[in-house]
């Protein structure tokens, strides 16, 4: 293999990373504060997307101002099963959180198609990053690079606002002990649902960024979402700089891999999974803890 | 539906003197479909729609048959398990005659078999495997409408007569997408075009091809050819404009196209693109009434797999007019040899050494939306392969009927 096409992948890989990012970051945030794993969290990335398509075909509003509304409506729908739904088992077996965001997917999955058929639907991206940009060694589409970029900020500024602000830090003590949090007057729960609708607005925004490039369809996320948790379990659950690390990492693992031998690609990331399951249990980035 | 069951069965215990012919007292055509999955959007509940139409139609003229034609459809959800299950419960328990549709090539080699062994009938519109009537062909089973050596010879041979000569091809990485690969690169070899690199097999399913469209980029053949089918085409065809592929004068021809892959990116994002397709809906002035009465009833325009499915219906009830019974037998017999031409099927014959339906397939381009008289306008007709050269030649079949009868 050239260097060339080397690089090229690395920036391939960096796409879908990019997702992975986003998507496990999201997954991450809602675990640590609710102890939840999401499997509705897919299903949300293709509202984003799906979102994104119905402001373009039915109000003729473009790809910028969708990145910024369709977010916020799959926050809002976050916010609601949040309160409706989810709140109502934090005190029972965690099995029944899964169950729950389990069949949420299907009933949206299945909702979706109903509406909109099982194909995809079209999504154009924004005119201004049609085409190509010359990297020096190739022409690489434009759009791409800014998925990269988009990702890498949106990652930064999550990690700073959890890491470096009091917001961040009234979050990680909500997590921490809610109950002396409690005492000192912040209201445990408001938080909880805005970690929550934070979480759905990253799965959200990820999928309008994919839809130009992905075909926008019911099961988008379904097809997705299981190569985020592998990348969960191997980033260790919980870690906002591992999901982050650990999404990009993959992303170009596996494109590396597919160049070199393209049956590979998928089982990739499984046998990655498998291997820090193995050496690792709690991931790479993981707390020394069993939870 | 139990109640429709009911309805059926009191009315076919009502004495007729035809009936007494007919297995259970009425003829059942059972559709053994993906309702739900990928592939219902051009199956499923629309096949079930024109079965239904086609058993109406057929009652009206032929009014012996009246109220003895039933149509029914089960989903196999796109597992084999799951059709070979259902495929025994449809003819042990629910009486039925004969098998059609079907859409996954997996699933219609495990219904094949269960026919065989129960010596009914399966007429398969929707799967594209060929070896239904090479490998795996026998006395039960007949395969209607296309097939990949008829997709990949008719898209491989027109694309290097019009000049394009180099190629480079993707395909995903099963029993379809290997065997449709394989097909094209010989039909492309004997129209006088190579290979750019050796065609590369992807993931399936996948959602990333930018690795493949870049070494399309640095090979820079005058072809890039997908054997990818649905989501994945789509994906395909998505990143193919994104990566500028078309600017760069990479011509696309495609596998398998069917409408809804188009309506999926707009057909803007196809222009240009060249696939084989046995039938599509304003092919000509025939084709496009029975369009518009089908729209009519199911609110959609329909794919070539359930015009498909109508017009085998109607070739299978007319076989039984002709035996004066559904026994498969006799059927098999009614249908081997016979020539016929309809709204779907042009030119057609049922050969009887390897039970393929032959019939004239059409080379279509994607024409750019601008040209488009009305919505679901894609395709411009760019040639037309007579019956007799569209489909795999008796002399190469692997079917043993065919192989005992040379």
């Amino acid at each position: 293999m050239s260097w060339q096409l080397l690089v090229i992948q690395v920036f391939n890989g960096l796409v879908n990373g990019a997702f992975y990012a986003l998507l496990s970051l999201g997954l991450a945030v809602i675990f640590g504060m609710l102890r939840i794993v999401n499997f509705a969290h897919g299903a949300l990335y293709m509202l984003g997307a799906f979102t994104a398509y119905l402001l373009g075909e039915r109000f003729g509003i473009g790809y910028w101002p969708a990145l910024f509304i369709a977010p916020i409506a799959v926050a809002i729908l976050g916010v609601v099963i949040e309160r409706l739904l989810l709140r109502r088992l934090y005190d029972i077996a965690a099995a029944y959180n899964l169950l729950l965001t389990f069949g949420l997917t299907l009933l949206i999955q299945d909702g979706v198609r109903l509406l909109y058929g099982i194909s995809g639907q079209p999504y154009a991206g924004p005119p201004q990053l049609a085409g190509a940009t010359n990297l020096g060694f190739t022409f690489f589409p434009t759009y791409r690079l800014f998925v990269i970029g988009m990702s890498i900020l949106l990652c930064g500024t999550t990690w700073f606002l959890i890491e470096r602000t009091r917001i961040g830090a009234i979050v990680r003590a909500c997590t921490e002990n809610p109950t002396v949090t409690r005492a000192f007057g912040i209201d445990v729960s408001l938080w909880v649902t805005a970690v929550f609708g934070f979480g759905a607005a990253l799965a959200g925004i990820a999928g309008v960024m994919a839809a130009p490039i992905y075909s926008v369809d019911p099961l988008m996320g379904a097809d997705l979402i299981v190569t985020t948790f592998a990348v969960v379990v191997i980033g260790g659950l919980g870690s906002i700089l591992g999901s982050v690390v650990t999404g990009f990492m993959v992303g170009v693992l596996v494109a590396i891999g597919s160049a070199i031998y393209p049956p590979i690609a998928n089982t990739l990331i499984f046998i990655l999974m498998a291997l820090v399951l193995l050496l690792r249990p709690s991931g790479l980035f993981g707390l020394q803890e069993a939870r | 539906m139990q109640n429709l069951r009911i309805a059926a069965a009191l009315l076919c215990a009502a004495p007729a003197a035809f009936a007494q012919e007919m297995s259970g007292g009425g003829i059942k055509i059972g559709l053994l479909t993906d309702m739900n999955g990928v592939y219902s959007a051009i199956s499923g509940p629309g096949s079930l729609k024109a079965g239904e139409m086609a058993a109406e139609d057929f009652m009206k003229a032929n009014k012996a048959f009246a109220g003895k034609v039933t149509v029914t459809a089960v989903d196999h959800q796109n597992k084999a398990d799951i059709a070979t299950n259902k495929a025994n419960e449809m003819f042990e328990r629910m009486d039925i005659d004969v098998i059609m549709d079907t859409v996954n090539s997996a699933t219609a080699l495990a219904i094949a078999s269960v026919t065989q062994q129960r010596n009914k009938l399966f007429i398969n519109t929707g799967a594209g495997t060929s070896q239904l009537t090479n490998e795996n062909c026998n006395h039960n089973t007949f395969h209607y409408a296309y097939d990949n050596y008829m997709l990949a010879n008719g898209t491989g041979t027109a694309v290097a007569k019009q000049g394009g000569k180099t190629w480079y091809m993707i395909y995903p990485n099963y029993a379809f997408g290997q065997n449709l690969e394989r097909q094209m690169r010989a039909a492309v070899e004997k129209a006088g075009g190579k290979l750019a690199a050796p065609s590369d097999a992807t993931p399936f399913p996948n959602t990333d091809f930018s690795t493949f469209l870049l070494k399309a980029q640095s090979l820079k053949p005058q072809v890039f050819g997908t054997m990818q089918a649905g989501a994945d085409l789509v994906n395909v065809v998505k990143q193919y404009n994104e990566f500028g592929l078309k600017k760069q004068n990479i011509g696309l021809a495609i596998g398998l196209l069917f409408e809804s892959d188009v309506a999926a990116l707009g057909q803007d994002a196809y222009e240009g693109a060249i696939a084989t397709v046995p039938w599509f809906w304003n092919l000509d002035s025939k084709a496009t009434d029975w369009t518009r009465k089908f729209e009519k009833a199911f609110g959609k325009k329909p794919s070539f797999d359930q015009a498909a499915v109508y017009s085998a219906v109607t070739t299978y009830l007319e076989a039984i007019k002709r035996a004066k019974t559904d026994d498969p037998e006799k059927v098999i017999a009614a249908l081997e040899g016979h020539k016929f031409s309809d709204f779907f099927a042009h030119d057609a014959t049922i050969r009887k050494e390897d039970h393929r339906v032959i019939l004239d397939v059409y080379q279509v381009k994607v024409k750019p939306k601008k040209d488009a008289k009305e919505d679901g306008d894609y395709y411009t007709k760019i040639n037309t392969t007579p019956a007799k050269d569209a489909f795999t030649p008796l002399s190469e079949s692997k079917c043993k009927m065919a192989q005992a009868s040379r």
